[in-house]
Formats: C-alpha cells, structure tokens, sequence
C-alpha cells in the first residue's frame, strides 16, 4: 500500500503511545498520532494541547492549524491557561511528549531558534515555543522529523531544547532531573539511545530502506544493531483512519 | 527595553486612579494612552483572540520604538515591525502556524538586526507574566536548564537554598501597557473571558495600564450575576473599549472563527512581495479604513456572520 512521509511518520509515532497514559501533542503529525492511537490501541489516552486543552476529542476534519484555536479544543474535559498547562507538565502529569526540530544532533538536543550565531543570525527560525518546556518536563520525549542530513548534525547552532545534552549525565548536571528523549521516529528510521553514552544510534529501519541511506541522510556517525530489525509498515486501517481524520490532507502531505 | 523592577512597578500601580468608574474610552483615545518607546504586552494568544482593534488603532497613530511581548506572537509583529514601531519582540514563537512555513518578515528584520528578538520558552514567557502579576521580581522553574534560552531569556540559574539542586530563574516582564480583548466587561472594566484564558489575566495583572476591549459592554448586572467568570477585576483596567468582531480576522472563541481565507491571502502576499506587500497591507487596512467599523466593512457583513456561524457550531 502507498503512503506518504507523513503517513508513515504518524503510524509510527502512534504505536510508541500505550494506552492509559497521558499525551503532550503539538498539531501536525503529533496530533495525527495520538489520535490515531485512540481510534487503535489505546482508547483511554489523554491528549493535552499546549494552548490550553486538556483532553480534546479530535474530530475527522477539523484538524486544528494552531493549539490555541478551538478546533484545537472540541470537547474537551478542561481549558487551563497556557502557563497552568505547562505547570502540570513541570509538576509531572504527562507521560509523553513530542517535539520536531530544524537541527538534531546526537544527543537528541534540538535547535529551532537560530541557523547561525544567535546575535548575527543566517537564518531566524520561529523559536521554542512550548518545545523546550515539553522536552524538560514530561516525562518521555519522541523525536518526530523527516530524515535529512541537514537536520541531523553533529553540533548544533544554538541549543533550544535539552536532550541528553553532552551525554551520559548531561541532564543531571544541568539540574533537569526528569524525562529523557527516548525514541527518533523519522521516515527513515527510529532511532534510540544508547543506555549509557546516551548518543543516538539505530533501532530499526522503516520499510524498503537500507542502513547505508540512513548514513547518507545523517551528519554524524551511529551505531547499527547486529540484526537487522523493521519496523512494520503501516497497516490499511491505521491509513484508512489517518486518512478519515484528515481528508483534506492538510498535514498528511 | 529596560523593563522596571518590582519597587517601580508596584510604585506606578500605587500612584494610579483605581476607583470604580466609568472607563468607556473611544478605541481612538484608548491607543493614545501607550507612548513611544513602551513595552506592550498583548493578550490572546498566535490567531486566537488577538486585541486586533486596539493594535490597529496603535499602528494609526504612528507609535514607535515599542517592544511587544506575546506568548505566540502572528503577523501582528509583522505588521508592527514593516510600519517601524516595535524595535524588539520578547516571545517564545513567531509565525502563523505550520501551513505558512517561516516568517519573512522575521527573517529580514531580525537577521538584518533592526528588531531584537529576546526569545523565551511558552512557559517562561507565561511565567514571566505571572512573576508581575504576583508583584515578584522573578519565579523559579526547571525549564530553560542546559539549554542557550537561559541567555536569550534573560534568565539565571541559582542552587536552590532548600534542596541544593539548581533552579532557573526567570525574570518578571512589567509591562508598561498590556491589552486585552475579551468577550463581556462592564463598564468598570470587569472582564469575562470564555473558552481558552491563554494568558490574559496575568498580562493585566502585570501591566501598568490596561487597554481592554471587548465585544460586548454589560451592565455590571450580567457581571454579578456569574463573578465566577470574572477573571480581571476592574481595578486591574484602565479603558474600557467596545469592539465587537474586535479580534477579527483571528478568532475569538464560541464568537467568529478566524478567516483562514484573509490569512492565507496576507501571507501569500508577504511570501512573493515581502516588506512590500506588508506595506500594501497597512494600507488597505490600517491607514484606509478611517473606523474599526470601516475597517469591518471591508470583509463584509456575509463574511463576518458565516465566521459567527462556524464558532457557534464548532463551540456547541
């Protein structure tokens, strides 16, 4: 069956969600996902929006643009402010977050401020928004991004939002002392971290890839698993649901 | 933007006029109460609720050297920077959302360096807000930690004196004017707000004079009657405007929904034409319209009721 980046990316994300747990989900493919994941394996998540939503009923069509609009909010259980959603975050509420990024480097640090020097900048990005507050507060963090070697690089312009920061105890020393990045889902692969140098290495390769596209699609060198591993595609219904869910194709490309 | 300390803060909110009067202004003479060079915080939050009247209204009279602050700052800061009358922007987010891709406008302002950009993350720009509103000079927070935010945000980390584990500490933001669109207020000012707070209540809080603009007046009847709604006490407010459709083209919740279609058309223009079509653009609507009503009349009263009618339906 075809499918598109998008598509394959939101499938994936979807099956990292357990049931029973509460999903942190920016709009685009996150909220894709954690839908997707509703309508499949786990109807009981909670989906809270950082513009003030917690637990919305997403509705075919109506996909919100921005968190803060009310197709963002259609039956929700709450409408906090921002600030107090974020400080149920920082209390530690939420199991799950997601966040993008215009660079990534091996340590699931990401950067969407500045490509350049921050006072002199090449080019300026939109910024933090909630991203750094997701990435330090919740308690689990996905990575979810098409594969480009631009993205992936070893060393970042400018450090938005803290992954493992230098590595091994990177997030302790610098006083974050909860959540960690655990998986990149990309339209290549997903990745994970190893335990104890907490740099990215590979977990799986989306179908029909090969290790060797991986590498040309990434700036920094990674580790390979012995066996080769899959992630299984999507299936017909996990698209056909996407695909209900957004029928304009306003996020699914 | 040299923001006043708490001391100065609670002075200024000391020495005003905080009865309970009439505060009915014109949105002509409520814009006239921020000066060149203010700090000026403005309410909703990227499309939602945007003080669209009052900015308007701020760009008509040529103000200048104005920094803004926003949760998530939309074209507004567009608009504010192509008319040269914001010199720095303190947000954690600038654009439209993801369909439109990056700011243009952004880009050559900032990477040009006529506009500074002091970049905070959502919750520390919301906890920057609530520090002024609580009349502190900062709070604490675990956000920002390890990351290059703490330098653009002008924040600072401490060991905690209680736990010994570090702690950031941001800064409070006491804006020198904060506008604010809600749905009802009376003509005290008492605010009521539905759907989504964002972070309005502390912004009026926190500001030294508050422009408030609703879409509808009421008598302070309809107020008493639901208090429990009432999430800005009149004494935080200093004018009081009537503007219904007051954040149109954004959208305003349960009232209008945001014209996508008017969006979508300013930021494809902005992406072929750049600064100029954002000239263009202020215009035909800022400096032609003459009225807010006038301003109104260019999206036609159709359009204004089928953006009612999408609220009431995705809102019932």
């Amino acid at each position: 069956m075809e499918y598109t980046a998008p598509e394959l990316l939101a499938v994936a994300a979807s099956r990292l969600l357990a049931d029973n747990k509460i999903v942190f989900a920016g709009v685009g493919t996150p909220l894709l996902a954690s839908a997707l994941a509703r309508t499949t394996h786990a109807p009981h998540l909670t989906i809270v929006v950082e513009g003030g939503v917690i637990g919305p009923e997403i509705q075919p069509g109506r996909l919100p643009i921005s968190t803060n609009e009310m197709r963002a909010g259609l039956r929700a259980m709450a409408l906090p402010s921002i600030t107090q959603v974020f400080l149920y975050a920082q209390r530690g509420f939420f199991d799950y977050g997601f966040l993008g990024g215009a660079q990534i480097d091996p340590f699931g640090n990401i950067n969407t401020s500045v490509i350049g020097p921050i006072d002199r900048p090449r080019v300026r990005l939109p910024g933090s928004g909630g991203a750094n507050d997701i990435i330090s507060h919740c308690r689990e963090i996905f990575i979810v991004t098409t594969h480009e070697r631009r993205r992936f690089v070893e060393r970042l312009d400018f450090v938005t939002s803290p992954g493992y920061l230098g590595g091994a105890d990177g997030r302790r020393r610098a006083g974050l002392l909860f959540g960690k990045v655990t998986r990149v889902v990309t339209d290549l692969a997903l990745m994970d971290f190893d335990p104890e140098t907490k740099r990215m290495r590979l977990a799986g390769l989306q179908p029909g890839v090969a290790v060797e596209q991986v590498r040309e699609h990434t700036g920094f060198d990674f580790a390979v698993p012995a066996h080769d591993v899959r992630v299984p595609p999507p299936t017909p219904e996990e698209l056909r649901i996407l695909r209900t869910l957004d029928p304009d194709r306003a996020f699914l490309g | 933007m040299s923001e006043p300390t708490f001391v100065d803060a609670r002075r200024r909110l000391e020495a005003k006029d905080r009865s309970l009067r009439d505060k009915r202004l014109s949105v002509e003479a409520a814009a006239a109460l921020v000066r060149d060079g203010d700090h000026v915080a403005i309410g909703g939050c990227l499309y939602s609720r945007t003080p669209m009247a009052t900015l308007r209204e701020i760009l008509r009279q040529r103000r200048g050297g104005l920094t803004l602050s926003r949760n998530l700052m939309c074209y507004e800061g567009e608009l504010f920077m192509v008319a040269g009358a914001a010199t720095a922007l303190v947000t954690s987010w600038m654009g439209i959302g993801l369909p439109w891709g990056l700011s243009r406008i952004l880009r050559e302002f900032v990477e040009g360096q006529r506009v500074r950009f002091e970049e905070c993350s959502h919750l520390t720009i919301g906890l920057r807000y609530r520090a002024g509103a609580m009349g502190v000079p900062f709070l604490p927070t675990f956000s920002l930690l390890g990351s290059d935010l703490l330098m653009t945000a002008g924040a600072r980390t401490i060991t905690c004196p209680f736990t010994g584990e570090l702690v950031c500490l941001v800064p409070a933001l006491f804006p020198d004017v904060g506008l604010v669109h809600v749905h009802r207020a009376d003509r005290f000012g008492n605010a009521q707000i539905d759907g989504y707070p964002h972070m309005d209540a502390d912004i009026a809080a926190a500001a030294s004079t508050v422009i408030l603009s609703a879409e509808e007046i009421v008598d302070t009847e309809v107020i008493r009657r639901a208090a429990d709604r009432t999430v800005i006490p009149f004494f935080a407010v200093d004018a009081v405007v009537e503007a219904p459709y007051g954040a149109y083209p954004h959208e305003c919740y349960g009232r209008y929904d945001a014209d996508f279609a008017h969006i979508d058309a300013y930021a494809r223009g902005v992406a072929a034409g750049g600064a100029a079509a954002v000239q263009e653009y202020l215009r035909e609507y800022v400096d032609g319209p003459q009225t807010f009503e006038a301003y109104l009349e260019r999206f036609g009263r159709a359009r204004l009721l089928e953006q009612s009618r999408i609220a009431r339906e995705l809102t019932s």
